[in-house]
């Protein structure tokens, strides 16, 4: 298996041929359709007439809520997501009508036409109104260990305070796109730019009131997904099929950049209130943290996305006593979602700021306190009741401390700092430690259909999807291992729900482990019945001894007597053998119990840590990121060149959620960044030229496939390296015990930050600091 | 002009004549592209901001040689790239990968692969300009990546063979663009090869749009679905070319492409250099030009402070003659300016000899955004002070752009500094007298405030990042 093997579309994405959801549509007879936005956040509909549409020029169709056969739902969860509304719009932009036309132009011109009446409603458009409102999705969540209360009042120290977070947009560079195609029985097929074809089709099937075998949805390949495709491609989906369905013609739907981002929800903003007990010496007795995430307006994902930022709201961090409770607020918002992480980036960012509140108001350096409360010996169990038996922070910690000679740059960043009244430099090292598993245990489950033609060449199906991650090409080398077969004659099929059924999304970083293993699976079971012929024709009875290797099958220890891969698999047929397998994998042993918090979620860890540096300006905020220095434990990597790529792709999609991703909304409710103009991601310019990936070494992982690991998401929050590292900057101002920072941190943010530290030190020095 | 033939341009796409006769004017290229089957290059926002949609096309270099220059094709009007060749990701393999491409796949640059075919594009244009760098590479976002092994393909490039397919063919173009006209559905294009043509347009056209890198245009067409009945482009105009240097001053052409100007004037005016390091990304500097960021006289176009705070003049035409505009009368109001109707900018004159009286001249430019590389400025602010041998100001220019409706120059700071001793004492007080100077509004980029604060503590940066050991 060749670790360094590019991405399996790699020459089609440089030329140009590798085919996307709105590449393959055919060039005419295609219909388009284009939004009616609701200009309210909240509003009863008082009136909608499509009538003044359907005489625009072009106008095919327009959809409203009665036009729906089925049930005028998309909800994933909670049947809670009303696809075309009838009385009530609940949040700025949400679509009330869909214009289908024979060009998107007219489509456009017509959703101009459309009349539609509202009467305005007083929104709730942040966490604290929707708090005070008790405005709330579901039911409160409580995980609870010792006597938080308790070990609170007997600490030496306590400390509360609230930290937020800022949402972030996924800016996947392929907005939703889908397109159906009707048949004369009433069957429809779907492309779709979906994580999760199993929901999109069965969406789709309610939608219209179809059983579900009349609706195949193919993903061919995401431009980008990262969580924002696992629900949410599901309402553009139905909407294509709903539309196909009713005018009997291929119909598409592409959202243009601005209508994706209004329309889409968003990595969840978060709210964190806590209360935290220490000792003198830095060790975390007891944590009481409530977290109020804002799930927008229906559940869609919410539910748990706050779950698992409440199971990693310890970090890497051992705390004895820990409480923490969470709520989803019910927003006048677009419907937050799925956003690699997955929760886990708030709980961190929640976890990280207070580990470094605790070190400065001790005046520790932030990086003994956190290692101080490093899980350990004695210390292993998690607030949730999962026993840590393979704990890699210590050895990730200590790689990069080592690898990035930590101590002497401590050393030269103090020194600069002194020398500059007007530029700090800021050192962050941070841990991760990531649980692996759908939280949602009967999710962890992935099926696979290999094909073996009587001339050698292999189909892989598998129910994931491919959004750049690789997952494609670990299957590819998956299969080719298994079966023992070059990687050549394989190849990976688009994912569809005619070929491997009831699938869970391509999500939580779980891709890899459950359809590798699934892939594994079908693939041995064809080695077994290939090795059958193999050893008929060899003239033996011990087919499972046999090695079957690089397209050859020879008796162990006699390479001599190999037989061709080619000339076995052409005798199955004579042989009347299947050359056709499924593969089935379930994740084993795990569990948890909502109502008492307490289980064993996770199959295992990935762990990782980084350590950032970086420069900001006293006098505007800006800042730049100078070095990165990472440790990933990535197991018995399938794939170096697409883990490291998912490492450095994680960090700075994590870096632009910390530092330039502000999404901003007005007072009434309408979103105002939303195109690239306005809505900051990274660009090139941002990543440092010094910028070092270690994989782990010696990390094999026992019951994964392989000895891998799960890569996706856990990187993400190694950026959190980056605002503890700018905390740190911007500490170096003044002599502030306490160092509040906006998230994103902005250099407008940064700024205020910088005042607030240097206000702090005029107070404690009694004098005047001007900043000179 | 050449009514009779003004029903169809000619391009060449992939070496392949195309004729253009059925669409409109406003018709992207990248609409084209798809429509015509080339679904290669791909649309990611439609403004210009994302870089997937990245081709290449034939234009001169700024010494008018032929040259591949990356642009975005979701902004470029059709008709603007008659007479061109248009490269896309579809046609740069040959037999084999070409190798902006091999380099892409064997260092991992793709992930979800949307973005790439604009990565590669950029790296093409480099690649035969002799530029690879970040700076290339600048105008494309890519969410997969973190950009890592796209940087490290770009660093594993070579130089382009002699025989090389595309610099032979380059060799073989002749750059300069000929006059077109294209006419559909009641709608004009009309590229003018000099100045006495495009004023008489203007006089028959007289609510025509004028154009020269169309990348405000695009956007336009994209964001905010306007048509436009009448273009007159001008970046054939013969006299709006150039840049021409004498004792005295700098002329830069209006038309010229700043991404020429990042080379030809390399070195002159410090606060120019560095404010077209900052300027949009490479995309659009290949396009955009100085007549356009002052004609659309937006107040957070980047250039505007820098001619403010270089006492540059603006070098108009119109049908009663030639004139020059002091670029502080210049800005009239939000998005207005001097110019009478009928007028065309010309040129830009930048003086190069301070006051009488300077022994040293200080001159630097600064933005700050929300994000350091290609945003649109919260606050951009260019300063000029001229000392004398005593170190005693004998004059200030304080331009600031996003901080009024207009760029605009902090006039009464300036007298106050004028005949102060450059100290640490004068900047604090002025910089006091900034926080004060302007109201400016809160938006999205940033709050009233953070742009009062940058007002004042961005000539204090200036002053500490300029002053010499002799001021310590």
């Amino acid at each position: 298996m060749s670790k360094g093997r590019p991405h399996e579309s790699a020459v089609g994405h440089v030329s140009g041929s590798a085919v996307y959801t709105d590449d393959q549509r055919p060039l005419s007879g295609m219909l388009s359709c284009f939004p009616v936005l609701a200009p309210h956040a909240r509003a009863r509909i008082t009136r909608l007439e499509p009538g003044p549409a359907l005489e625009q020029k072009g106008v095919v169709a327009v959809l409203t809520h009665r036009d729906i056969p089925g049930l005028n739902d998309t909800g994933s969860v909670v049947p809670d997501e009303v696809l075309l509304p009838e009385h009530e719009v609940s949040y700025w932009g949400q679509a009330v009508a869909w214009v289908v036309a024979e060009s998107e132009e007219s489509a456009r011109l017509g959703a101009e036409k459309m009349v539609v009446s509202y009467q305005p409603l007083d929104p709730i458009l942040d966490l604290e109104t929707a708090i005070q409102a008790e405005s709330f999705h579901g039911k409160a969540q409580v995980i609870r260990r010792g006597n938080p209360s308790d070990a609170l009042e007997k600490a030496a120290h306590l400390l509360e305070g609230e930290v937020d977070m800022d949402p972030q947009d996924h800016f996947y560079l392929e907005t939703q796109v889908s397109w159906a195609v009707p048949d004369s029985e009433g069957y429809l097929q779907v492309y779709a730019s979906t994580q999760h074809p199993s929901e999109t089709q069965a969406v789709i099937a309610h939608v219209l009131g179809l059983p579900a075998n009349r609706v195949v949805v193919t993903s061919l390949r995401m431009g980008g997904g990262f969580g924002g495709k696992e629900s949410q491609a599901n309402p553009y989906a139905a909407i294509a099929a709903l539309a196909a369905r009713h005018t009997g013609r291929p119909v598409r739907v592409r959202l243009k950049r601005e209508h994706d981002m209004i329309l889409t929800g968003k990595r969840h903003g978060f709210l964190g209130r806590y209360r935290v007990g220490f000792s003198d010496d830095g060790t975390l007795e007891a944590l009481e943290l409530e977290l109020f995430s804002d799930g927008g307006w229906s559940s869609d994902l919410s539910h748990a996305v706050l779950q698992r930022a409440m199971f990693h709201s310890d970090n890497a961090y051992f705390i004895p006593n820990m409480r923490v409770s969470g709520r989803v607020c019910k927003t006048n918002k677009a419907s937050n979602t799925a956003f690699r992480g997955f929760g886990g980036p708030q709980g961190m960012l929640v976890i990280e700021e207070i580990v470094d509140r605790v070190a400065r108001e001790l005046g520790l350096p932030p990086h003994h306190v956190r290692e101080r409360n490093f899980y350990r010996r004695g210390r292993e169990v998690t607030h949730y009741g999962q026993t840590l038996t393979d704990d890699r922070t210590l050895r990730v910690w200590n790689d990069v401390k080592e690898a990035a000679s930590f101590e002497a740059r401590l050393q030269e960043v103090a020194s600069f700092n002194q020398q500059n009244a007007h530029r700090k430099r800021g050192l962050g090292l941070t841990p991760v430690k990531f649980g692996i598993s759908f939280t949602n245990t009967p999710m962890n489950q992935a099926g696979a259909y290999v094909l073996v033609y009587l001339d050698g060449s292999v189909q892989v199906n598998h129910g994931g999807t491919e959004m750049g991650q690789g997952l494609h090409t670990k299957m590819l080398q998956v299969a080719a291992r298994a079966l023992g077969v070059k990687e050549e004659r394989v190849r990976i099929m688009p994912t569809s729900t005619d070929k491997v059924p009831n699938t869970s999304p391509t999500a939580a970083s779980s891709g890899s482990d459950l359809n590798g293993m699934a892939v594994r699976q079908a693939c041995e079971v064809l080695k077994t019945r290939i090795a059958g012929i193999a050893a008929k024709q060899l003239g033996l009875n011990t087919p499972e001894e046999l090695v079957c290797k690089d397209d050859t099958i020879y008796p162990p220890g006699e390479p001599e007597r190999k037989l061709s891969f080619d000339e076995v698999v052409a005798r199955a047929y004579v042989e009347q053998v299947s050359l056709a397998a499924a593969g089935y994998y379930r994740t084993p042993n795990i569990y948890f119990d909502k109502s008492t918090g307490r289980g064993r979620p996770f199959h295992y860890f990935a762990y990782g840590c980084a350590l950032s540096e970086v420069e900001v300006d006293g006098f505007t905020g800006q800042f730049t990121l100078r070095r990165v220095d990472i440790t990933h434990d990535v197991g018995d990597s399938l794939n170096e060149l697409v883990d490291r790529g998912q490492i450095e792709g994680g960090f700075v999609q994590g870096l632009g959620w910390l530092t330039s991703e502000a999404f901003l909304w007005d007072e009434n409710g309408r979103p105002l960044t939303t195109e690239p103009s306005t809505y900051k991601i990274p660009t090139i310019g941002e990543v440092p030229e010094a910028f070092q990936v270690r994989l782990l070494e010696r990390a094999e992982q026992p019951g994964v496939i392989y000895g891998s690991k799960a890569v996706g998401e856990p990187p993400f929050m190694l950026a959190l390296s980056v605002r503890e590292a700018l905390r740190e900057a911007v500490a170096s101002f003044g002599t502030a015990h306490y160092v509040p920072l906006a998230s994103p941190a902005t250099p407008e943010a940064i700024l205020r930050a910088i005042d607030g530290v240097r206000n702090e030190a005029e107070v404690a020095d009694g004098s005047l600091i001007t900043g000179d | 002009m050449a009514e009779e033939s003004a029903a169809t341009f000619e391009l060449t796409l992939n070496g392949e004549r195309q004729i253009v006769d059925n669409a409109p004017t406003t018709t992207t290229l990248l609409d084209h592209l798809r429509q015509s089957g080339f679904v290669g290059t791909k649309e990611g926002c439609a403004e210009g901001d994302c870089g997937a949609c990245t081709v290449a096309i034939s234009a001169e270099d700024a010494g008018g040689e032929g040259q591949y220059q990356a642009v975005n094709s979701c902004l470029l009007p059709l008709a603007a790239a008659a007479d061109r060749h248009i490269i896309t990701v579809e046609g740069i393999a040959r037999s084999e990968l070409h190798p902006v491409q091999k380099a892409m796949v064997d260092g991992g640059g793709s992930q979800c692969g949307y973005c790439t075919p604009g990565f590669i594009m950029s790296l093409f244009a480099a690649y035969y300009a002799g530029n690879v760098d970040d700076r290339a590479l600048e105008g494309n976002l890519c969410r997969c990546t973190g950009y890592l092994p796209i940087r490290r393909a770009a660093a594993s490039l070579g130089r382009p063979a002699e025989d090389d397919p595309f610099t032979v063919t380059l060799d073989g173009l002749s750059p300069r663009l000929p006059e077109r006209t294209y006419r559909y559905d009641g709608q004009a294009f009309f590229r003018p090869a000099d100045l006495r043509s495009a004023l008489q347009l203007l006089q028959t056209y007289p609510k025509a749009t004028l154009i020269a890198g169309a990348t405000d245009l695009g956007v336009e067409i994209n964001k905010h679905r306007r048509r436009f009945a009448t273009l007159i482009s001008l970046e054939a105009v013969k006299e709006l070319q150039g840049v021409t240097e004498t004792d005295g001053h700098l002329r830069i052409g209006a038309a010229v492409p700043l991404s020429h100007l990042e080379s030809v004037c390399q070195g002159i005016f410090p606060a120019l250099d560095e404010m077209l390091r900052w300027f949009a990304a490479r995309q659009i500097r290949n396009r955009a030009t100085l007549g356009g960021n002052l004609g659309t006289a937006s107040p957070i176009g980047d250039l505007s402070p820098v001619l403010l705070a270089l006492d540059a003049e603006v070098e108009v035409a119109g049908p009663a003659g030639g004139r020059r505009i002091d670029i502080a009368s210049f800005f009239t109001d939000y998005r207005q300016t001097a110019l009478e109707p009928g007028e065309i900018i010309v040129g830009i004159h930048i003086p190069k000899t301070p006051p009488p009286g300077t022994a040293r001249r200080i001159s630097r430019s600064y933005k700050v955004g929300k994000r350091g590389t290609d945003d649109i400025s919260i606050v951009a602010a260019a300063f000029t002070v001229d000392l004398d041998e005593g170190g005693t100001v004998v004059q200030a220019r304080l331009a600031y752009g996003g901080v009024a409706a207009t760029p605009v120059r902090a006039e009464g700071v300036e007298a106050f500094l004028t005949g102060k001793e450059w100290t640490l004492e004068t900047v604090s007080e002025a910089k006091t007298q900034l926080f004060e100077a302007f109201t400016p509004l809160s938006d999205l980029r940033g709050s009233a405030g953070y742009r009062r604060l940058l007002s004042g503590n961005l000539l204090e940066k200036f002053y500490q990042e300029t002053r010499t050991e002799a001021d310590r």
